[in-house]
This record gives C-alpha cells, sequence and structure tokens, in this order.
C-alpha cells in the first residue's frame, strides 16, 4: 500500500518547470532513493511533498489523505517529516532541545512535557549524541548536526522520513555511519525517501530508485535496474 | 538528559530577590512619596515597553517599531474611556480595555505583516504607528473636530500601583512564557522558521499571538499614562520616539538577561527625567554616546558587565555565563 502517493506534481518557478508532470509513490516500509543530476528538481519535490511549496497543478497524498495545500506543520504533524540540504538546525539552542521541539510539537496530538523529553532523550542516544546533550547544535560537527536533524525529524513520530543529501559533504567513515543510521531508522519501521548523490550509498540501502532529470521523471526501478538503464547512464551516472 | 529551562531549579533565590524588591517598591509612597514616586512610575513605564518589546522581538528576531501604535492606542482609549468630564468606566476596566484594543491591533497587523521579514517587517510596523497618526488626525480634524481631549486626573501613588501592577503582569509573563513550551517555539522561530515549521510549530500562530501578548501591556501602560498626561492630542499620544526607545532600552540593558531590560529603562529613564530638566540639550548627546559605547563594547549590554566583574572579583571560578 502505498503511504505517498503524488500526481502529476508540478512547481514552476518564473518560467521555469523545476518539477513538471512527477507522478510517483512510495510503499510504505520501502526506502525509496531520489536521485539526478545538480538542478534536476529533486529538493523542490521535496518542498512540495512537506508543504513549503504548493504543486501547481498536481496532487500529493499522504496515507490515503489528499495533503496538497497543507501547511508544513500540518503534514509534519500527521506523520511525514524531513531534513535539509542545507542543514537547518537551531544553533544557539542545546542540541536536547533541538530535538525536544519535534516531540513537542510535531507529533500527532502534542506530548506532555515529560513524555516530550524521555522521547528526545531516547531519540539522542539513537542518533549517538547523548554526549553532547547540552551542547549548542551550532557547534557541532557538520556530520553531528545532520544527525540531530534526524533525530529532531524522528521525535515527531515520523512515519515518512524525507532525507535530503544525508551524505553530501562527509567523510567516508561519516558515509558509512549515516548509511548505518539509515538501516536502523528503517529498522524502526520508518519508510524513507531519500535523496542522495553518493551513489555507492543509494545502492546500497534503497530498495527502489527514482531518477529525476530536468524536473521530469526518467526512470523508476530497482538499483540494478537503474544501474543498466541506458537513459538513466546517458544523462545521470555516464557525466 | 537535561531539561533545566522546563525545570524550576534555581527558581528560589531570584523569586526571593524580586519579591523584597517588590515589596520594597510597593511600599515607596509611603516611605518616600512625592516626587520619586512620579519618577519610578516613569521607570516602570519604560520597563514596561521594553520587556514587551523584549517579550516578542527578542526571541522571534522580528523587530518591530510598532511600541508607539500600541502605546497610543492605549492612550487614545484612556482618554475616550476617562475623559475629565466624568469617567465611562472604572480605572481598572479601562486599562484592561486599551490592553485588549492593542492585542487587537497587533493581531491584525500580526496576520498581515509577520510574513515579512528583517527590515520590512520592521518599516511595516512603523508605518503603523504614522497611519494610525494620520487617520487620528484626520478624524479629530474633520470628523470630531477635537483639538486636544483632557483625561481625568488621578491621584500620583493610584498611577503608581497601577503602573506596578501591569508591569508585575508583564514580568511574570516574560518569565514564564520564556521557560514554557510556547517560549521555546518562539525561540526555534528565531533560529530557524522554515525548520520550526517542519518540526510541527504553527509558526504564524506563535508570531502572531506573542505580538498580541506583548501588545497588551503597552496598551494597558498607556491608559495609565493617559491619566498622567491629562492632555492628550494624536501627536502626544503617538509619539514616534517611543518607537525606538524600547529597541534601545533593552540593547542598551542587555536581552539576554530577564533583568536587562528592566535595568536599562531604570537607567535610561533615571538619566532622562534628571538630564533632560537640567541640562536638555546634552540629554540626548549623552544617551548616544552611551549607547555607542555598549553597543561596540559590550554586546550582552549592561547588565553583561555583572558576571565579568564577578568573575573577576571572584578570581576567574564562574566562568560560565
Ligand atoms: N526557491 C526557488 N526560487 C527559484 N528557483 C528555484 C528555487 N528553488 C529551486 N529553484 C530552481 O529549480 C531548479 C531545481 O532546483 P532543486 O534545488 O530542486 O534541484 P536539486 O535537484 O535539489 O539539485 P541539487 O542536487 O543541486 O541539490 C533549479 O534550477 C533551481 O535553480
Ligand atoms: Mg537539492
Amino acid at each position: 500500500m502505498p503511504i505517498l502517493e503524488g500526481e502529476k506534481v508540478t512547481k514552476y518557478f518564473g518560467g521555469l518547470a523545476a518539477v513538471s508532470k512527477v507522478d510517483f509513490n512510495v510503499d510504505q516500509g520501502e526506502v525509496v532513493g531520489l536521485i539526478g543530476p545538480n538542478g534536476a528538481g529533486k529538493t523542490t519535490l521535496f518542498n512540495l511533498i512537506s508543504g513549503a511549496f504548493v504543486p501547481k497543478p498536481g496532487v500529493i497524498r499522504f496515507k490515503g489523505e489528499n495533503i496538497t495545500g497543507s501547511k508544513p506543520h500540518q503534514i509534519c504533524r500527521l506523520g511525514l517529516s524531513r531534513t535539509f540540504q542545507e542543514v537547518k538546525i537551531f544553533a544557539n539552542m542545546p542540541v536536547m532541545q533541538n530535538v525536544l521541539l519535534g516531540s513537542l510539537f510535531g507529533t500527532p496530538t502534542g506530548m506532555a512535557s515529560a513524555n516530550a523529553a524521555k522521547e528526545a532523550a531516547e531519540l539522542l542516544d539513537f542518533v549517538g549524541l547523548s554526549a553532547v546533550g547540552k551542547t549548542p547544535a551550532g557547534g557541532l560537527t557538520l556530520a553531528n548536526q545532520k544527525r540531530v536533524e534526524v533525530a529532531r525529524a524522528l521525535a515527531t513520530k515520523a512515519e515518512l522520513l524525507l532525507l535530503d543529501e544525508l551524505m553530501a559533504g562527509l567523510n567516508p567513515t561519516e558515509t558509512a555511519e549515516a548509511m548505518e543510521l539509515v538501516t536502523r531508522i528503517r529498522g524502526r519501521g520508518v519508510t524513507i525517501f531519500m535523496i542522495e548523490h553518493v551513489m555507492k550509498a543509494i545502492m546500497g540501502v534503497c530498495d527502489r530508485i527514482m531518477v529525476l532529470h530536468h524536473g521530469e521523471k526518467i526512470a523508476d526501478g530497482t538499483p540494478k535496474e537503474i544501474a543498466t538503464s541506458k537513459t538513466v547512464i546517458e544523462v545521470y551516472l555516464g557525466e | 538528559m537535561d531539561i533545566t529551562r522546563f525545570k524550576s531549579k534555581g527558581f528560589f533565590i531570584p523569586g526571593l530577590i524580586s519579591l523584597v524588591l517588590l515589596i520594597l517598591l510597593a511600599t515607596l509612597p509611603l516611605s518616600l512619596g512625592g516626587y520619586t514616586v512620579v519618577l519610578v512610575t516613569t521607570i516602570l513605564m519604560y520597563a514596561i515597553l521594553t520587556v514587551s518589546w523584549v517579550l516578542f522581538s527578542g526571541p522571534s528576531g522580528y523587530m518591530s517599531l510598532a511600541s508607539a501604535a500600541f502605546f497610543g492606542v492605549g492612550i487614545y482609549i484612556g482618554a475616550l474611556l476617562l475623559p475629565n468630564t466624568g469617567q465611562v468606566l472604572p480605572l481598572l476596566v479601562v486599562v484592561v480595555l486599551g490592553g485588549l484594543a492593542s492585542s487587537i491591533v497587533a493581531l491584525g497587523v500580526g496576520a498581515l505583516t509577520l510574513r515579512l521579514r528583517g527590515i520590512y517587517f520592521a518599516i511595516f510596523t512603523f508605518g503603523l504607528v504614522v497611519l494610525i497618526l494620520e487617520v487620528l488626525n484626520w478624524w479629530e480634524h474633520t470628523v470630531s473636530h477635537i483639538r486636544g481631549r483632557f483625561v481625568m486626573v488621578v491621584d500620583n501613588e493610584t498611577i503608581f500601583y497601577v503602573m506596578l501592577a501591569i508591569f508585575v503582569a508583564t514580568m511574570l509573563t516574560f518569565f514564564f512564557l520564556r521557560r514554557s513550551k510556547f517560549g521555546l517555539a518562539l525561540q526555534s522561530i528565531g533560529q530557524n522558521e522554515e525548520a520550526a515549521a517542519h518540526s510541527g510549530v504553527n509558526v504564524t500562530m506563535v508570531k502572531v499571538l506573542t505580538f498580541a501578548l506583548s501588545a497588551f501591556f503597552v496598551g494597558a501602560a498607556g491608559v495609565v499614562w493617559a491619566t498622567r498626561l491629562t492632555y492628550i492630542d494624536p501627536y502626544i499620544a503617538f509619539n514616534f520616539f517611543l518607537s525606538f526607545l524600547p529597541v534601545l532600552m533593552a540593547i542598551f540593558g542587555g536581552i539576554g538577561q530577564i533583568y536587562g531590560p528592566v535595568v536599562g529603562a531604570a537607567i535610561f529613564a533615571y538619566l532622562q527625567e534628571t538630564l533632560q530638566t537640567e541640562f536638555p540639550e546634552v540629554y540626548m548627546l549623552t544617551f548616544g554616546i552611551v549607547l555607542v559605547v555598549v553597543i561596540l563594547y559590550l554586546p550582552n549590554g549592561i547588565v553583561g558587565l555583572i558576571p565579568k566583574l564577578w568573575r573577576r572579583i571572584s578570581g576567574g571560578q564562574h566562568a560560565n555565563t
């Protein structure tokens, strides 16, 4: 059963179709990758799904519910949360409170403070940041700031997590750790839709991969199918 | 696991000090009377404006220049409902109504303008002051034909106590808001609004409600101030200067600590009252110079000096600020 569906999702910036008539779906429990050259429209598609932009035209459904036009906080509370390509953390707030914000505000019914704190502490532990809970988030390394974002997104009781280039800018060790984190997130029963440029990572963890090029979806299949697709190799892998 | 902001740890000593200060303040008219009461009322008025400004603009990062508008709305409500020809409603009721009127203005303006960021928001809020002033001016000239309004005379002690009550309410609100879930949301908006929205914070609601809340205290203070002014016209009520003063006083005092804005307002108001009468020319000049020095050398304001001095006295043991 698809947890997320999009029909003819389109977004123009002036005359430029950043995302053009994209049909897509993500099934419950799947890890789906989204790849494509720079400027292909991947981040824009995530912005459309998470409510930062409204598709025009197009329809997006989450758990069967039409979320087209819903506000970001509403979509988040339904169980769909995200991280950002350019990390967006609350730099002057302690790491713990970054995560706490998600559990206090992002959950479907809201949480009592005590439960929210417990949840946040558990997630800090899950992403391996328990030791730096009191540190202002801006003081962490990029890899750890990305983990703060992941913990904050999970704290909202996300059922679907959108990861926008979790591994960009990380060194090989950190990339391996991030891949391991993705696998463990999946182990929690969270469905994952992830943008990634690191081919090894995307081929290794994804069940299925979608390819965007100039705002259009040009391929959708298993990692193996994508790796051997002529079109994909031409526009993307072959570059 | 640490969630200090949500725990009541460390409330006792500051709470006790505040209580002692409050009792001292409350008995002021009995002990000193006269001029001191008038001066302290002025200080309280500036403190209310400053703390209210910090309440919203401090954590959210949206610089509001609407203080004069909210204050003026309060003053006008005071003048309309407490005319010298006989009050329409009891003073305290009018104080609440003045606060509510300002809140309603803030709700409307907030809903329209809080999507603007940075300097645009500041300019728009200042435009609000000009707009209300011009509309009122037009109204008084062509519709009501009233040049100015006389306000009921209230004795200084009553004015003082009502101002003190508004001040205490403002401080309590400020204190508990900072520690609340709502305060955390406001702070997250100031740090990264987009991330806050995508983490489940209804950013529009949080911003607009806090803006309206901060306007309440300013409007309430305006009503009391009207009785102190005893005569008002649109220009007296909507004094542009009062849009900038809270910002300056907050920067001057420091907004990192809860008492910073109060200290800033107190020093400023004291300087104003003493210097303005004795050396009117040097007063703004002195204030300007002091402000520049504070901004350049004391990024945490005057109260930022306290931990520094303390460290020096105690030999560097209390390094964390
Ligand atoms: N807010 C915006 N306003 C105007 N144009 C935009 C905006 N956001 C993205 N674009 C444009 O839309 C196109 C798609 O951008 P998008 O960020 O979605 O690409 P991407 O696939 O995420 O690329 P990358 O791999 O570099 O992150 C680009 O041409 C970009 O310049
Ligand atoms: Mg991108």
